[in-house]
């Protein structure tokens, strides 16, 4: 099967800065796709490379088969949904999502009933007239939505469109993006820096650093076998452990990550485990997360709210089964 | 924890003692009453604009209202519109609609030239090239005004180096059919409409540059992006995005190179043909004639006609995206 969005050995170097670096990727039909990485890591200029933004400097680009090198963003049927919305702000609502269709010379009729249908779509009906400068941020993130929808894409590329909505609105958003993913069947190409939008949103997640994919995977593979000390701490702050430590419950000499839920901690009474220090807690509602340090050693632990816990500066003992540690490929 | 040993300000008053004096005085004064300091600091420039500025102005423009008797040459001040009806004979019509047609194709070709050149700053220009730009659009408005025109006079010149130019580049063809044509042509560039144009152009440009830049320098890139996703080619995006969004500086700049070529004298007297301007006009008038009614009619006409153009802007939305 072709893929929707394929890189071959991509490069993309803004002089001696290697923002892509020889990444290869393939994104199939009808898949929600996540691109995770700190700021920096060459993320978005992956998005801005498939929407035609930016032109690789090695490598080949193809969508659907077609190869993409300079073909201009007009050239091509991918949308996208812009960090900070980019909606026009001469124009009304109704303008905005049928702009699309007004520079393909579709009729004004025609292109208006199909924009009211987009914004019904994200559930903004009736909001056409308004300006851009007259919604709320929420309302912006929808119209931006629709307008790029309206033009039914092949690839829909979403640059941490969620970013600046405030927790509620962005976990409604989230469900719902998921929902309209799911209904329209669009290869949907998530951006995004927060590792929980990523894993609960995307159906695969492609972990990035510096410019290089450090592994693509489901979710569940990202969170539970991270293949680099890098990908365990940065999807989930996972207890990076070191291969002297690991050697002791695994026998092997490699690199190895714990989950901070996988953690149990006990009274420092109970003889067997690592011996620690509480260091400090911080209480996040549902979860309370425990910092330790076992004989300089900082780790972490998650447990549930409620549980009796230590006091600050007490010793504990730690306590975890050993199939919950895994082992990375990262050599020792 | 202990807090107190860092903080050596922990015995300080919560509320600090005024600085005292006049100085500490007013300070406070000041900050409860803010309007009063704004009233100080608009006075002087209200007193300025609303009486010698504007004042002076309607002083003018009321005699465009008193009449001027043909045999003594005394201004009769009873109020009349007979001025106005001279104001309307076909001479003095001529010289308002030359004056008018020239303003508007200057403007024209102003926004023409200056849209690239803005587009080109405000877009792609950084650090030194930007410092460059400011320069190479301020530098001819250090220079004296006259200094330009007659330097203009000696290019424009029948023996001057566009003409030299033309031969070189076996254009004098090209050069001799353009002033063999009726209106624009005449004996030599300097001595026709073509060159009055020329160098209101170059005059005005820096004026419609930099107002076209600053609408473009807040026009966010990814709006250009935007369009371009979204399927608009080059042209679109410039007609539906930049174009609208750039047009409120537009009409500032026409704003300038439209009144500045409506009331200058000067260029035409040097460079042109001897057909008058408003502003030649409004010279003649008040000086050599004598006819001060006249002339302020003459002045007249510039600000109705700049009434009707920024009336006109408004209505097309030219300020929408202000």
């Amino acid at each position: 099967m072709t893929s929707a969005v394929s890189f071959k050995q991509v490069s993309r170097h803004f002089g001696s800065v290697r923002a892509v670096d020889a990444v290869d990727l393939d994104i199939a039909p009808g898949e929600f796709f996540a691109m995770l990485g700190p700021s920096g890591s060459g993320k978005t200029t992956c998005l801005r490379l498939i929407a035609g933004f930016e032109q690789p400097t090695a490598g080949s680009i193809s969508i659907f088969g077609e190869r993409a090198e300079g073909v201009p963003p007009y050239r091509r049927n991918v949308n996208t949904v812009f960090q900070d919305y980019a909606l026009f702000p001469h124009l009304n609502v109704l303008d905005n999502v049928a702009y699309g269709l007004m520079v393909k010379g579709v009729g004004k009729a025609e292109r208006h009933k199909a924009a009211e249908e987009a914004l019904s779509l994200v559930r903004l009906p009736g909001y056409g007239a308004r300006r851009p400068g007259q919604l709320s941020g929420g309302q912006r993130q929808r119209v931006a939505l629709a307008r790029a929808l309206v033009n039914q894409p092949k690839v829909l590329l979403l640059d941490e469109p969620l970013g600046a909505l405030d927790l509620k609105l962005r976990e409604n958003m989230q469900e719902e993006l998921k929902s309209l993913q799911k209904a329209l069947g669009i290869t949907f190409v998530f951006v995004t820096h927060d590792q929980g939008e990523a894993l609960s949103m995307a159906d695969r997640v492609a972990v990035f650093n510096d410019g290089r994919i450090m592994q693509i995977g489901t979710p569940e593979d990202i969170y539970q076998r991270p293949k680099t000390r890098f990908v365990a701490d940065f999807v989930g702050s996972s207890n990076v452990l070191p291969p002297d430590f690991v050697q002791r419950y695994s026998g092997q000499h490699r690199w190895g990550s714990l989950r901070p839920e996988s953690i149990r901690v006990g009274r420092a009474t109970s003889g067997e485990g690592v011996a620690a220090r509480l260091v400090s807690t911080n209480y996040l509602g549902a979860t309370t997360r425990l910092a330790l340090d076992a004989d300089g050693l900082k780790l972490h632990a998650v447990v549930p709210a409620g549980t009796a816990l230590p006091v600050e500066g007490e010793a504990v003992v730690l306590t975890f089964n050993r199939e919950h540690l895994h082992l990375m490929d990262e050599p020792a | 924890m202990s807090v107190d040993a860092t903080m050596p300000r922990a015995t300080a008053p919560a509320i600090l003692p005024g600085s005292g004096g006049m100085r500490g005085a007013l300070s406070d004064l000041f900050w409860r009453r803010p309007q009063l300091l704004l009233l100080l600091m608009l006075l002087p420039p209200v007193l300025w604009l609303g009486i010698v500025y504007i004042g002076s102005l309607f002083a003018l423009l009321a005699q465009s209202f008193f009449s001027i008797d043909e045999f003594s040459g005394l201004i009769n001040r009873e109020l009349t519109l007979k001025t106005y009806g001279d104001l309307l004979q076909a001479a003095n019509l001529d010289i308002i609609l030359r004056t008018v047609t020239m303003a508007a194709l200057v403007t024209l070709a102003s926004a023409v030239v200056a849209f690239p050149i803005a587009y080109y700053a405000a877009r792609y220009a950084r650090g030194r090239w930007k410092a460059l730009f400011y320069l190479g659009v301020m530098l001819p408005l250090w220079s004296s005004y006259l200094v330009k025109i007659y330097a203009w006079k000696l290019i424009l010149a029948k023996e001057g180096i566009l003409t030299w130019l033309f031969g070189k580049l076996y254009l004098q063809w090209l050069l001799d059919a353009w002033l063999s044509l009726p209106v624009v042509g005449g004996n030599s560039l300097s001595v026709s409409f073509t060159g009055t144009f020329i160098v209101f152009v170059y005059v005005w440009l820096p004026f419609m540059i930099l107002p076209v830049q600053a609408a473009l320098e807040r026009v966010p890139g990814n709006l250009v992006e935007a369009s371009s996703d979204l399927g608009a080619s080059p042209g679109q995006t410039f007609r539906n995005v930049l174009f609208p969004l750039a047009l409120p500086g537009i009409v500032a700049g026409s704003i300038f190179t439209f009144s500045l070529t409506l009331g200058d004298y000067i260029i035409p007297q040097i460079i042109g043909t001897s057909r008058l301007f408003i502003g030649q006009a409004v010279y003649s008038q008040q000086g050599t004639a004598g006819n001060i009614p006249l002339a302020a009619a003459f002045t007249v006409v510039p600000i109705v006609i700049m009434g009707f153009y920024l009336w006109g802007a408004k209505r097309m939305g030219a300020f929408d995206a202000l």
